[in-house]
């Protein structure tokens, strides 16, 4: 539930995923205010996004994927607040409803005996050709984490690939008036 | 109406405007052209300290001791990383202070310049905002803010960051007045719907059988007013109360129902009652571990009522039932009054039967001591200095240790705001600067930093200070020759083996004193104690005590980490059972 030296060892509270959003005025040193706070106070981070959603206010969105007990969470939500420049945490997953994508690059070494299967694969989950250079070939793909995990297992099991990939970011559906 | 001047110019004019009167402080290359225009001007006094350190505890017992915002001046590089542990006890105490610390010119950041190193980013963890100032047309928007940010909600210290050529860079100063600090960046105290809230707490307040009050800091802070507003709301229920080690002064030591500080060396009728209670009504304090003990032990069979400024405390290490957020004095206001509009009353004959247990407790004497002829204890020592200084405007800071539990439970304090010390850090070296803080700030009152041998030796360079502002600071050293607090430890968990604990080669504290011109006296015998008292306290002068007091003498009653609030040991005989004396070792 804590993290104080004193805690009593029988917490059995279950831990799971949560995706935290943080409206953040963008100035500078605020994204380390955020992870320097998850760290110092031994909270996780899975997965990090950062990028200014409105320019002419100069708000920029930070989206967490953290791991905890909904007591750390809550705890992680109130701490993320005493930061000065930040507007609002909500956490996607009281919410109810939200909708997460990420993004991953994917550089794969194409040659002529496994161009074929490749392409299918690629057909298949959607993924976009972007570049050609050279014997290698980068494609797109978006959407849920679990898809571009499938995907990423079913082309390395054909070939060599290097992989970037951004971590999700999620929206909640419900109509908020404080969004851009 | 814009008027143009020099970044150093704002800074002042800023600072003026803030209604500040003293700054603490200590000049090098980064700073020198706030330090010229420092020079030309005649409204700001600056206390020139011996180490930066010395300057922002000062700022600190400056702000303690007033309710004002402390500030601090100080140089790049080594004047801003001296000033860390500093910003970090404010931020644990909750200590509004505004640290302004220079930069190198900004062509030169990140080059590793000399004397250049990241203040915002390692000082972003002790603060609780701060800036890199770029422009300066900024800086007295960023000033502005800083002194409301330092303020609003849980106090604490801001720094701000100026590199030098925006010293010297032309810029436009804006008005207090003109500055609109968005609603997102302070404490939004309209957000949490309390009145509902609020008869909840009165409902459950007049229904309880065993209450109590458990008080903290966060009174303190709120101003005198909630002081007040808690001991009538007290004096309404007719429950007992305990104060944290912050809280000391928020309800008189003399109130009929008080019963003293809880926690690891609380009042054992306190740290009883806190464990037997039905309903605790904790207000502006945050379940520290010094008070709780063991968590899974802490008050078991009560319900809880948490009010407190800062939202992250609520569930924070206890689960609270009634959490309450906003600040003490709004909020005891409305209790107070829905109390009153009700004619609400606690049941007196459940009250009666909780007193009277709390009454025997009270009988065990836990503070009791054996005084002798030969000996000066340390526990007697702080009863004569409390009973020969009682009557006068006195302010205590204390350094960290057994001499600083002595003084909680030892000296009775009557208001707040005249106890000053570091609670939440802990950081020894606190008390002789903060003295000199209080007393700039109470030029008339008799301010007195009780400290360890060990203790006082991590900042005496502010000696030099006080002599030179003719501060009539009185340090009273309670002189054990050891770090007493740690050998205590080393002897009841780590089988007496006093490792590096023993303070060797102590300065002739008396002479130390004459070196610096001021005044040193010494009392070896508990006859010569109250003279030596009366003397110190009678001098207008920088006075060192050393009072030589039972080399051995340990800090009781105490919870020993890892035990729980009904566990208390009263004396050194009685020895905590083996098992949580295991699991209490690996705590601190």
């Amino acid at each position: 539930m804590n993290k104080s030296v004193y805690d009593s060892p029988e917490t059995t509270a279950v831990s799971r995923r949560h995706i935290l959003t943080v409206l953040v005025d963008n100035e500078p040193g605020v994204l380390a205010r955020v992870i320097g706070m998850f760290s110092g106070r031994g909270y996780n981070i899975e997965s990090l996004n950062v990028a200014e959603v409105s320019n002419d206010e100069h708000l920029s969105r930070i989206t967490i994927v953290t791991e905890g007990t909904s007591e750390v969470v809550s705890q992680i939500e109130k701490q993320l607040l005493r930061i000065v420049p930040v507007h609002s945490v909500s956490n996607l997953d009281e919410e109810g409803s939200s909708v997460e994508a990420e993004v991953a690059l994917v550089n794969i070494d194409l040659n002529d005996s496994n161009k074929k299967k490749i392409y299918e694969v690629c057909d298949f989950y959607r993924a976009r050709r972007i570049e050609n250079e050279n014997n290698y070939v980068i494609f797109e793909i978006a959407g849920a984490s679990e898809r571009i995990n499938r995907f990423i297992k079913e082309v390395n099991q054909i070939t060599k690939i290097e992989i970037v990939r951004s971590g999700p970011v999620a929206i909640s559906t419900h109509k908020n008036t404080k969004e851009e | 109406m814009k008027q143009e001047m020099t970044g150093a110019e704002i800074v002042l004019q800023s600072l003026v405007e803030q209604g500040v009167e003293v700054v603490f402080g200590y000049p090098g290359g980064a700073v020198l052209p706030i330090y010229d225009t420092l020079f030309k001007q005649n409204s700001i006094k600056h206390v020139l300290v011996r180490q930066e350190g010395g300057a922002i505890h000062a700022a600190e017992g400056y702000a303690r001791s007033t309710g004002k915002v402390g500030v601090v001046l100080v140089t790049s590089g080594p004047g801003a990383t001296n000033v860390v542990t500093g910003l970090t006890d404010a931020m644990m105490d909750s200590i509004p202070i505004v640290c302004i610390t220079g930069q190198v010119p900004q062509h030169l950041i990140g080059s590793d310049a000399f004397q250049e190193c990241d203040t915002t980013g390692i000082t972003r963890p002790c603060t609780k905002h701060n800036y890199l100032v770029k422009d300066p047309n900024k800086l007295s928007p960023v000033f502005h803010e800083a002194f409301t940010i330092a303020k609003d909600g849980r106090p604490g210290p801001v720094l701000i960051d100026i590199p030098k050529d925006v010293q010297f860079a032309k810029g436009n100063y804006i008005q207090k007045e003109k500055i609109i600090i968005p609603s997102h960046r302070l404490f939004e105290p309209e957000i949490f719907k309390n009145d509902e809230k609020i008869n909840e707490v009165v409902n459950l307040i007049s229904k309880a059988k065993k209450p109590i009050f458990y008080i903290g800091g966060g009174c303190i802070n709120s101003g005198p007013k909630a002081s007040e507003l808690v001991s009538q709301f007290v004096e309404m229920t007719e429950a007992p109360a305990t104060m944290t080690l912050m809280g000391l002064g928020v309800l008189g030591s003399s109130h009929s129902n008080s019963l003293g500080m809880l926690g690891m060396h609380g009042m054992y009728e306190a740290n009883m009652a806190m464990h037997e209670c039905d309903l605790l009504i904790n207000i502006g304090a945050r379940f520290d571990d010094r008070v709780t003990g063991r968590l899974d032990a802490f008050s078991p069979n009560s319900k809880k009522i948490h009010i407190d400024i800062d939202e992250s405390n609520i569930n924070k290490t206890i689960k609270v039932d009634v959490p309450v957020v906003g600040d003490v004095k709004s909020i005891l206001k409305k209790v107070v009054k829905v109390w009153k509009d009700n004619n609400l009353k606690t049941n007196k004959s459940d009250l009666k039967l909780w007193w009277d247990k709390i009454n025997n407790w009270k009988k065990i004497d836990c503070l009791h001591f054996t005084n002798n002829e030969k000996e000066i204890k340390p526990q007697y020592a702080i009863q004569r200095l409390y009973e020969l200084t009682k009557d006068k405007k006195t302010f205590i800071t204390t350094e960290v240790g057994q001499h600083q539990m002595w003084a909680a439970q030892y000296y009775k304090f009557e208001k707040p705001n005249r106890w000053l010390t570091s609670g939440g850090l802990g950081t020894m070296g606190y008390g002789f600067p903060a003295a000199i803080g209080a007393q700039v700030a109470n030029p008339n009152a008799l301010v007195i930093d009780i400290a360890g041998d060990a203790s006082i030796l991590m900042n005496i360079q502010e000696m030099s200070t006080a002599v030179q502002y003719r501060l009539p600071v009185k340090i009273f050293i309670l002189n054990n020759e050891y770090m007493g607090m740690v050998r205590q430890w080393q002897e009841l968990l780590h089988g007496g083996r006093y490792s590096e604990s023993y303070t060797d080669s102590l300065p002739d504290f008396v002479k130390l004193a004459e070196s610096y011109k001021a005044i040193g006296l010494r009392a070896k015998k508990p006859a010569e104690l109250d003279d030596v008292i009366k003397e110190m306290i009678n001098t207008d002068k920088t006075v060192i005590a050393d009072i030589w007091v039972t080399k051995e003498e340990n800090c009781f009653p105490m919870i020993q980490s890892g035990s729980a609030h009904n566990e208390m040991v009263l004396s050194k005989d009685q020895k905590q059972d083996k098992l949580s004396a295991e699991k209490g070792k690996i705590l601190v």
